[in-house]
This record gives structure tokens, C-alpha cells and sequence, in this order.
């Protein structure tokens, strides 16, 4: 019985009408500031990619997750890989010297470096010191942010002042090249598109992506049929923290074109609702990524034209996947009392 | 030295108030991941409640309930549904989150009411310790009882047996006759009311008014001092001392290395939670597991059933 259909359905629906009841009550003109979002998000080739360009970060991290989810770990560091291969890949862009063709592809290599070594160490944390990767992974977290303020106010800072607005911009070979005079670079949408095409190829086709699944679903039993659970997971850490840093190196060299405290700036997170929203699976990533983007990107028009604050968008994206969630428990609920009631 | 414990004992209020409130949720087998975003939601609420009203009071318990009714979903979903308490209680994190910012943009960085401060007579002129806790207030006192209660009642009251009986091996409560759904719900509402709690202390007390993510960070770091502190009220109560020192630390270190004003605040949070670590490095844990009569005491371990469904059959 296929109930994914009727279940999304059942949940947007219910969404919608919950965000119309919130705005109504808040004193905001209910379905203007959602044609707002959308107008924001699509009403001209500018904002289209600006959208996109929210989009593809949005999707490394998620496949990265997608990595993450399939071995059975809550990789709530994805935030802190993001931000790691941020400083990572500015780190190559101030230090190296050279054209667009080597600065470009070492910084995006350096990304998926830098995630990668905070994907190992949160592993390290879970396998070798017994702490749960929720807590690993936040601390981690934390330890990124603060690292990034530093090198922003400290060694990095600006000419002048120290400032926490950011480094001075990185020099034009660094900055992913864009089409025409909107800011759409489209290595970023590329990268996403690869990134989540592999991701979906490896969980499904390779002896690695078996090997997480059989970890994610039951780690004693797939001890026992020869795959090292242990270091099966530190694996999975590892590529999904490249994804996620690569995810950083994209947002540092193709949208701020610095480094800035708080690069990552929740996108991680965010990448966990989507993940969620795609019910752990890399084929529903990229769909229910543009939703999450368009949201993202139209919720700062809300400010512009309507004064209300942007926090909307946010607002708007976790009811979904809340509703969603719940919705998914009611309907296992009501067929499975159904079912007890017919047999 | 009596004014800075004092100080010590009025910032770890808040996170008391937290770190308690989710203990008494997690020994029941709940875990309610929402604290970052229910303690924001739940500062918001207070302090717009008590603005509005004037009533301090009132914004407490609003607070109160905000949070309650997050936890109490939490469990819903859990108990009822069948669903991951982890997925359903980090969406809720950031749902909260937003909604503080989007409810809270009147409130911001209005100057609102303030608990009084209510100094006890002849016990807060005791030198050293007697400012710290008798020369507060309400809020603070009200930790303190707290951790003590919940102390005495996880470890020698009835009702508090069975509730860790709950978290720790459901199907057998269950056997013995004990409400397992019931205790679940009402430890869980119990324990978010204390987050609300918590929101209110901060918003109303400790750091005063609202701000767009005017909490940021502090749930995340009483989910790692209920583990830090075993899931016993009093250790969680030192846990949040403990971080409360380190935040007073760096604070006075700031003008000593002016450059990295912005960094030191920040850095109470990752030691808080690299500790974890220690607590659990595997060394340790393997003298704990040779040593049962004070391993069990130094290094406990989680409610057995925590975050596990229980389906009775």
C-alpha cells in the first residue's frame, strides 16, 4: 500500500492551513505574504538564482546527510562540517597563489578535506570515546564557530579594524564564475546535482552504500556477516562531512565571497529538515531542496515589502515537516487499528 | 569572593531550572530534544506575557505552559505515534526557534518587569555563601528547592521509583501495574514545564528582555549537562554551576586578551560539551564497569529505555 502520495498531500494541506491561521492572528495579509515568498523566490531570472544559489549547498549537505541517516547516526555536526570546510577552502583562497583553474578546484577541495576531518573527528568521538554523536557533533559545532570568529577578528581580520562583519573579500579568482549579471554560478548547481547523483547511485549500488545500510539497520547482526560496524560508521562521518564541507567551500567561494563568523549559518540544520522531509532518501533530496531554497531566499522579500520579520520562512518549513512527521505516525496509527479492527 | 559565587549561583539559575526539569523527563524514558528552540519560545512568552500584563507572575507561568505543550507533543508523538522522539523533538527546535523571532519582533529590546530581588533576612549577612543563597530572589531560591525535591523525590519517594522504573525497563513496570503512558505524559509536561521555567528566568531575570535568539545555545548545553551530571538533580545542579564558573571565567580573561572578546563567550559551550567526552572516555568507563560500587556512582549510566517506544502487549 503506497501512502507517501497521500501522506505529502495531507501535509502540505494541513501546513497551509496552519500558516494562514498564524499569519491571520499575527495581523500579517495572509495570502499576500505568501505570494510574496514566492515572488521573492521566482519573480525574476535575479531572484530564480539566487534561489539556486541557496539550493545547491542546501542539497550537498543533504546528501551528505543522506550518507549520514542510511548508517543510523543523527549527524546534527553537519552544521560544524560546513562551517570547517568553509575556513578550509578561504583558507587556500588567501594563501594560494595562481588563475581561476587551480584556486577554484583546490578550494573546493580543500572544502571536502576540511568537513571530511570534522565528519572523522565527531566519528572518533562516537566509535572510539562512547559519546553520542548528537553531543560530539554540536560541540564540534561550536568549536568550528568559534574558530571561524577568530580567524574573522583575529588573524584574518580586515585592513584596519577588526571587524565581525567578515575578511576582506577573497581576490576574483576565487569567486565561482557566474552567468550574466545575476549570481548564479553554475559549478554550484552542478556540484549538487553530481553530489546527490552519487550519493543516490552509492546508497543503492555499491558494497559501500550496503555496508551503511546493513550498520543503520542493525549493527550486531552486520558485525556478524563481516562488515566492521565501527569503522563502517567513521566512513560514513567521513563522506558525509566532505559533502557538507564541500557545501561550505561553495557558499564561501560562490555567495559570500569571504569568510564570515557564522558562514554555515544554519543551512546545516536546515539540510536536516529537508532530509527529513525527503524521508531519508536521496532521490526526494533535490525536490523538496527547491521548496526549502524558494522559502529561504522569497522569505526575505517579507521584510522588503510587507515589514514582517523573515523568521516567516523558517516558521513555514519546520510546521511542514512537523505536520509531516506527525502525519506519517497518524496514518501507521489509524490503518494499523484498522487493520487490528478487520482481523 | 562572596559576590562572585554569588554571581556563580544566579547565572546557573536558568540552566538549573532546564537541566532539572529535562532530568526529570529523561528518567521516565522520554528525551525531549527541544530545548534550544522551547526555552527561546518559552523566554519570548514570558517576558511578552509580563510585559503585557505587568505581572511577572503571569509571565512565569505562560512560560510555563509554552513549554509544557512542546514537550507534551514530543510525548504524543512517542507514545501515541510511534515516531522518532529524536526527529520530532530536533524539528521542534528549530520550529520554536523561528517562532520566537517571528512572534517575539514587538518585544525586542523593550525594557519590560523584572523579578525582585528578595533577600532573607540574618541568613544572606552569613559571610561568603550567605549572598549566594539567601541574598536572591525568588527565581533563584525556587532552582535551589527544586534541585533538592527532585533529588529527594528521583531517589526515596514512591512515585519517584517507579517513574525511573518506567525509563529504565517499561515491559516490567507494566507487568507490576504501573501506568507507564501516564507517568510518560506527566513527566515529560512536569519536566517542560521547568524549560519554560527556565525561559522565564532568563528573559525575566538573568539576561533581562527579548532579543532575536536571545538564548541561543544555553538548551543545547543542559541536554549535555543532564548527561554530564548522570541524570541526578544534585549532580546536574553542579554541572551548571560548573558551566556557570567557566562562563564568569571568560568573562574576566576578556580584558586580559582583548583580541578574542568575541571568542571567550563562546567557549564555555564547546568545553561543556568536549567534557562529555572525558566523562565517557572508554578508559575510564572500562576501571567504572571493573568497579561497580563507585563506578555506578561516578559514571552512571543513561534510563535504559531512553527514547525507546514502549508498545504494551
Amino acid at each position: 500500500m503506497n501512502r507517501g502520495p497521500v501522506r505529502a498531500l495531507i501535509a502540505v494541506l494541513v501546513s497551509l492551513f496552519l500558516t494562514l491561521i498564524l499569519l491571520r492572528a499575527t495581523g500579517a495579509p495572509p495570502y499576500e505574504s505568501l505570494a510574496v515568498i514566492f515572488d521573492g523566490a521566482f519573480g525574476n531570472p535575479g531572484r530564480i538564482a539566487d534561489t539556486l544559489m541557496a539550493w545547491a549547498p542546501l542539497v550537498l549537505a543533504a546528501a551528505g546527510l543522506v550518507v549520514t541517516f542510511a548508517a543510523g547516526l543523527w549527524n546534527i555536526g553537519v552544521e560544524g562540517q560546513v562551517t570547517a570546510g568553509a575556513i578550509a577552502a578561504s583558507w587556500v583562497a588567501r594563501e594560494l597563489p595562481g588563475p581561476a583553474y587551480v584556486l577554484i578546484p583546490a578550494m573546493l577541495l580543500a572544502g571536502i578535506a576540511g568537513g571530511a576531518l570534522w565528519g572523522l573527528l565527531a566519528g572518533w568521538l562516537k566509535v572510539k570515546g562512547n559519546v553520542n554523536e548528537i553531543f560530539g557533533g554540536l560541540g564540534l559545532g561550536f568549536v568550528a564557530l568559534s574558530f571561524a570568529t577568530f580567524l574573522v577578528i583575529g588573524p584574518w581580520k580586515r585592513e584596519g579594524v577588526a571587524s565581525t562583519s567578515g575578511t576582506d573579500p577573497f581576490r576574483p579568482e576565487a569567486w565561482l564564475p557566474t552567468v550574466g549579471d545575476t549570481r548564479l554560478a553554475p559549478v554550484a548547481v552542478l556540484l549538487a546535482i553530481a553530489g546527490i547523483a552519487a550519493v543516490a547511485y552509492s546508497i543503492r549500488g555499491t558494497r559501500f552504500g550496503l555496508r551503511l545500510r546493513a550498520v543503520g539497520s542493525n549493527p550486531a547482526s552486520a558485525r556478524l556477516l563481516g562488515v566492521p560496524p565501527q569503522a563502517t560508521l567513521v566512513r560514513a562521518f567521513m563522506v558525509g562531512g566532505g559533502m557538507a564541507g564541500l557545501a561550505g567551500a561553495v557558499i564561501a567561494s560562490g555567495i559570500q565571497h569571504k569568510l564570515v563568523p557564522a558562514i554555515a549559518g544554519g543551512r546545516g540544520y536546515l539540510a536536516i529538515l529537508v532530509v527529513l522531509l525527503a524521508s531519508f532518501r536521496a532521490a526526494w533530496v533535490a525536490p523538496v531542496a527547491v521548496f526549502f531554497a524558494a522559502i529561504s531566499t522569497g522569505a526575505a522579500q517579507l521584510q522588503l515589502q510587507l515589514d514582517l520579520d523573515s523568521s516567516l520562512g523558517g516558521v513555514i518549513q519546520g510546521i511542514l515537516v512537523l505536520v509531516f512527521l506527525l502525519t506519517g505516525g497518524l496514518l501507521t496509527r489509524w490503518q494499523s487499528r484498522k487493520a487490528a479492527a478487520s482481523g | 569572593m562572596g559576590r562572585t559565587l554569588a554571581t556563580l549561583v544566579a547565572a546557573a539559575t536558568p540552566l538549573i531550572y532546564a537541566a532539572v526539569g529535562e532530568a526529570i523527563t529523561e528518567r521516565s524514558g522520554i528525551v525531549n530534544l527541544s530545548l534550544d528552540g522551547s526555552i527561546l519560545l518559552s523566554a519570548m512568552s514570558g517576558f511578552a506575557i509580563a510585559y503585557t500584563t505587568g505581572s511577572v507572575a503571569a509571565g512565569f507561568v505562560g512560560a510555563a505552559v509554552v513549554a509544557a505543550l512542546v514537550a507534551l507533543l514530543v510525548a504524543w508523538s512517542g507514545i501515541s505515534l510511534k515516531l522518532n522522539q529524536i526527529a520530532v523533538g530536533f524539528v521542534l527546535t528549530l520550529l520554536c526557534a523561528s517562532l520566537s523571532s517571528y512572534l517575539g519582533t514587538d518585544f525586542v529590546r523593550v525594557p519590560g518587569p523584572s523579578v525582585q530581588p528578595l533577600p532573607i533576612p540574618v541568613l544572606s549577612e552569613i559571610p561568603v555563601i550567605g549572598q549566594a543563597f539567601f541574598g536572591q530572589n525568588l527565581s533563584v531560591y525556587g532552582a535551589l528547592i527544586l534541585t533538592v525535591v527532585a533529588a529527594w523525590f528521583l531517589a526515596r519517594a514512591r512515585r519517584g521509583l517507579e517513574l525511573r522504573a518506567v525509563g529504565e525497563r517499561p515491559e516490567a513496570a507494566h507487568a507490576r501495574g504501573i501506568p507507564v503512558s501516564r507517568y510518560r505524559y506527566l513527566a515529560a509536561a512536569v519536566g517542560g514545564a521547568l524549560v519554560g521555567v527556565a525561559g522565564a528566568a532568563f528573559s525575566l531575570d538573568q539576561k533581562l528582555g527579548w532579543s532575536d535568539g536571545h538564548t541561543t545555545g544555553y538548551g543545547w548545553i543542559a541536554l549535555a549537562i543532564v548527561i554530564f551530571g548522570g541524570w541526578q538533580p544534585l549532580r546536574v545542579a553542579f554541572g551548571c554551576f560548573l558551566f556557570g564558573a567557566l562562563q564568569i571565567v571568560a568573562l574576566r580573561l576578556q580584558p586580559v586578551f582583548p583580541g578574542l572578546a568575541q571568542v571567550l563567550p563562546t567557549l564555555p559551550f564547546p568545553l561543556m560539551i568536549i567534557s562529555l567526552v572525558i566523562v565517557n572516555a572508554p578508559g575510564l568507563r572500562r576501571l567504572a564497569a571493573a568497579n561497580p560500587k563507585w563506578g555506578r556512582l561516578l559514571l552512571p549510566d543513561p534510563p535504559a529505555a531512553l527514547g525507546r517506544n514502549f508498545t504494551p502487549e
